[in-house]
């Protein structure tokens, strides 16, 4: 089994600062990356995203644990001397160098022969569709270009590891979306293992096969984007991807006793813990009459429209909010308004039990 | 005038203070540069164009002398510096603050902050020991002396370069398997090199330019061109030392406008 | 929490590294700058040689000298008025040579940043180049314009002002002239950093909330761009009190200032003690005059911007 992990931390910790003043900017991280995947470190700024990456790259050095790559403790090497390479956040192109030898920086260094030199830099080039760019310096191109210039130089050594760290952050909109799936065919035409960081959750979800959510310096959870999203596994995690409405209440006997009154279904695999809180993505709220059984009675608050769905904010008996997403319907939605009683329901298996 | 609209910028009278401010900076320099090219024989009247003191002074022994030494001293002096400036700017610059580092600081830039008369009587008392123990009084004095105090002029532009320099470029230059000295030959130096040529250029018109600390650390018949202009003095300025002016002034011009270019690039 | 091994190793690597390549540096700088300075200090305490030099006795005659002589007669101390008119004069002709390259210099910085960018590049080129022109070269230069048959007097008696040359070569006015004119761009540079960092729409504002220009300068842009202000003053006053070519050139040895005086001890005077004594002298008071400057930047900084 290990033969197929690329990267792996081993209970790295660092710090920065000494003494009182000490930051751990790792706590005590462990995860294993496999080969070939794309792999997403997601979380707010200041989590130890961006330090996990620079640990496997090599520019920093943990202050205690280990970073293998294809098992071999490469804790002490330079990042020179490790086949792993980086798509920095302002890219760092060299900006006295043209497009084509950035791009044949890294196979110059290694020494290759200048044969396959130019071979491997004009296929990066055609990869990332920048041929015609070739003979510009870096400063004529545009911020999407300069994007795929990095990825290209970062690329051509064919390393074992592509770390990617927060590259699309620079980019507008439209073509951030662009430069997605852009990555995405690139990862699946080299077959290279990517590991990519962002603090954005759709970026993360899109592209990702496995994501890490980290906060103050600790992975919370690692799984595919689904799981991730339905299956937080905790309350930060929960409220970092998506939104999310908070119930509080007790567990008991597979039902989940409301604070503001009434009950929910939940796994009944669930042991009974006391206080818990319940997690339901606005869009598996469904709103129906008040008179239903078994419906928690709820008053609206406000109703937000957002174009391809609209929010209806509702109080619960005990003032906790509830929001609903509903998909917009050309004629407004009808029988909601403002301070209208109405009931609620969760779809089946969408309440999600969080330990605090 | 009210064409114009209520400019929130001009002050009164500012502008025509500054039309006199260079009007009085250029006009003496401008009559200098006129002086040399008078064919008279005193300073007192105007003989025509000539360059006669062009020639006369190209003719002088003496002052051939001393351009060639002003020349040595400060190729040498800047070449010292400049080297020393970018080893020192290397290690000062984007390397997390160190203990020491403000003591570094302060001796680099103590030429600039002691006065000039004050080192001058200072390398006067220490190299006429220095003289009188080792027997040897060649040059070396004034390329040591011009050498130490140019190494704040180069280190400055350096030390600007390198903090300008984004540091992730050589970053990426190990991440793509650049050694330390591959890093420095392929990405450090080129990128700092204008920096390197600008602090150089500082280094050698001030060498060039100097006058007080020469007169007071040569040794006999050690004459640069400023110490032997200012010897010149005691007989009046002559158009000789107007053209040796003129000459001078437009090396620095030259010099200069290489060194704005250099510095513009930068963008 | 403490560093790993790894870590520490870098980390001293880093700072032995700084260390290493500021060596050179700091070897030339101790040899031939501030090494020196200390054998000054000692030398300011030892008793003069009859032809110059030192004999190595201690002494504190020379720190006494600055501003008493002894009188041959009746060996008693008396203020020696001659070293105080020197004092005296390089004081005065420096907070002269500051206050005048101010008037001129800070409407001059105004103007230039307020150009137009391509224009203000060009009009602080033009500042620069006097700047980094050989300071005996520009002395020469207003000497030319000075001396009794030179422009200025050449100019005065075609219109017929005066009927005879005006004798302003060799006093103390020629200096005063000398070192504005030399120093200006020292005052100029660093006002214009200050405008130049200053945000004009300030300006509208003052005027808006119906101050006149006068107030406008005074209560808004001065004190804003007062950190400049101490540079470049500071910037004029030091190398001025310590001036040594314009004076020697334009004072014709006879209006010596400080630098003069020094240099006078060396040769002449053969009271090297005395020198030193007097370069150190000069030396603190351009110290003090630097840790005002320290301060007022400091704070001009920290409630400036």
């Amino acid at each position: 089994m290990t033969e197929t992990i690329a990267v792996e931390a081993r209970n790295a910790i660092k710090a920065f600062g000494q003494g009182d003043v000490a930051v751990r900017a790792l706590d005590d991280v462990s995860v294993q990356i496999r080969k070939g995947e794309f792999f997403t470190l997601l979380g707010p700024s200041g989590c130890g995203k961006t330090t996990l990456l620079r640990l496997i790259a090599g520019f920093e050095t943990p202050t205690s644990g280990s970073i293998l790559l294809d098992g071999k403790d490469i804790t002490s090497d330079p990042p020179n001397r490790r086949p792993v390479n980086t798509v920095f956040q302002s890219y760092a192109l060299f900006p006295h160098l043209t497009v084509a030898q950035n791009v044949s920086f890294g196979l110059q260094m290694q020494g290759r022969p200048k044969a396959e030199v130019t071979a491997t830099t004009d296929r990066m080039l055609a990869l990332v569709r920048l041929e015609a760019m070739a003979g510009r310096k870096t400063s004529q191109l545009s911020g999407g270009q300069q994007q795929r210039v990095a990825l290209a130089r970062a690329l051509a050594p064919q390393p074992k590891v592509l770390l990617l760290d927060e590259p699309l952050s620079a980019l507008d909109l439209k073509l951030r979306k662009e430069m997605q799936t852009e990555l995405k065919r690139l990862q699946t035409e080299t077959g290279i293992t990517f590991i990519f960081v962002t603090h954005d959750q759709e970026e993360a979800l899109t592209m990702s096969d496995r994501i890490g959510v980290m906060s103050a310096g600790k992975i919370l959870q690692i799984g595919g984007p689904r799981d991730i999203y339905t299956r937080p596994a905790n309350r930060f995690v929960a409220s970092f991807i998506g939104e999310t409405n908070f119930l509080p209440g007790t567990l008991r006997d597979g039902r989940v006793i409301l604070a503001s009154g009434g009950s929910i279904e939940v796994a009944a695999t669930l042991r009974n813990a006391g206080n818990v809180t319940v997690a339901v993505r606005p869009e598996q709220v469904r709103i129906v009459p008040a008179t239903e059984p078994d419906a928690l009675p709820a008053t609206i608050t406000d109703l937000v429209y957002f174009g391809t769905d609209t929010h209806c904010h509702m109080a619960l008996a005990d003032g906790s909010e509830v929001v609903a997403r509903l998909q917009s319907s050309v004629s407004g939605e009808a029988g909601l308004e403002r301070g209208g009683r109405v009931g609620l329901r969760f779809a089946p298996g969408a309440a999600q039990v969080l330990g605090e | 005038m009210a064409s114009k609209g209520f400019d929130a910028t001009s002050l009164p009278g500012f502008t025509a203070i500054a039309a006199i401010a260079f009007i009085a900076l250029y006009a003496p320099i401008i009559t200098l540069v006129g002086y040399s090219f008078n064919g008279a024989n005193s300073i007192s009247s105007w003989g025509g164009f000539s360059f006669r003191w062009y020639e006369a002074a190209w003719a002088n022994a003496t002052v051939q002398e001393a351009t060639i030494r002003s020349l040595v001293i400060a190729a040498s002096a800047s070449l010292i510096a400049t080297t020393a400036a970018t080893m020192a700017a290397l290690g000062t610059t984007r390397r997390g603050s160190f203990g020491g580092q403000t003591f570094i600081y302060v001796m680099i830039n103590q030429p600039l902050m002691v006065p000039e008369i004050v080192t001058a009587v200072a390398l006067l008392i220490v190299f006429a020991s220095v003289k009188v123990a080792t027997g040897y009084t060649g040059l070396g004095y004034l390329i040591l002396a011009h050498a130490a105090f140019c190494i704040p002029f180069a280190y400055l532009p350096i030390r600007a370069r390198l903090e300008g320099m984004d540091l992730s470029l050589e970053t990426a230059a190990a991440d793509l398997y650049a050694n330390p000295w591959q890093t420095f030959r392929h990405v450090t130096l080129p990128l700092v090199l204008p920096g390197i040529i600008a602090g150089a250029m500082l280094a050698f018109v001030i060498s060039l330019d100097d006058v007080v600390i020469t007169e007071f650390v040569k040794s006999a018949g050690q004459d640069t061109l400023p110490t032997y202009m200012l010897g010149q003095l005691r007989r009046g300025v002559t158009p000789e030392v107007n053209a040796i002016s003129t000459v001078l002034l437009g090396l620095t011009v030259l010099l200069l406008t290489v060194f704005f270019l250099l510095t513009r690039k930068r963008d | 929490m403490s560093m790993s091994a790894g870590e520490e190793a870098a980390k001293r690597r880093r700072v032995r590294d700084g260390w290493l390549l500021s060596a050179p540096a700091l070897l030339l700088l101790t040899l031939a700058a501030a090494g020196p300075l200390l054998v000054v200090l000692v030398y300011s305490f030892l008793t003069p040689g009859q032809y110059g030099g030192v004999v190595w006795e201690f002494s504190t005659d020379a720190w006494v000298g600055i501003l008493f002589t002894r009188d041959i007669f009746t060996e008693t101390m008396q203020l020696a008025d001659a070293h105080l008119a020197i004092f005296w004069r390089s004081v005065r002709l420096s907070l002269l040579t500051t206050l005048i390259t101010f008037a001129v210099g800070f409407p001059t910085a105004w103007f230039i940043a307020t150009r137009p960018p391509k224009a203000r590049a060009l009009w602080l080129f033009l500042i620069t180049i006097p700047f980094w022109t050989n300071l005996l070269i520009r002395t020469f230069a207003i000497n030319e314009v000075i001396r009794n048959e030179g422009i200025l007097n050449s100019v005065l008696m075609a219109a017929g002002i005066i009927a005879t040359p005006i004798q302003i070569l060799y006093t103390d006015t020629a200096v005063l002239i000398g070192m504005a004119y030399v120093y200006l761009p020292l005052m100029v540079l660093p006002l214009f950093a200050a405008i130049d960092r200053f945000d004009m729409r300030l300006l509208e504002a003052g005027y808006d909330l119906y101050a006149n220009r006068w107030q406008v300068l005074r209560r808004i842009v001065l004190p804003i761009v007062k950190p400049g202000i101490v540079a470049g003053s500071i910037l004029v006053f030091v190398p001025s009190l310590g001036a040594y070519v314009t004076p020697r050139v334009l004072g014709g040895g006879k209006q010596m200032m400080i630098g003069n005086f020094i240099e006078l001890q060396f040769g002449q005077g053969r009271n090297w003690p005395l020198g030193a004594s007097l370069s150190m002298l000069l030396l603190l008071i351009v110290l003090a005059a630097l840790l005002v400057y320290v301060r007022a930047a400091g704070k001009g900084g920290a409630h400036g911007q």
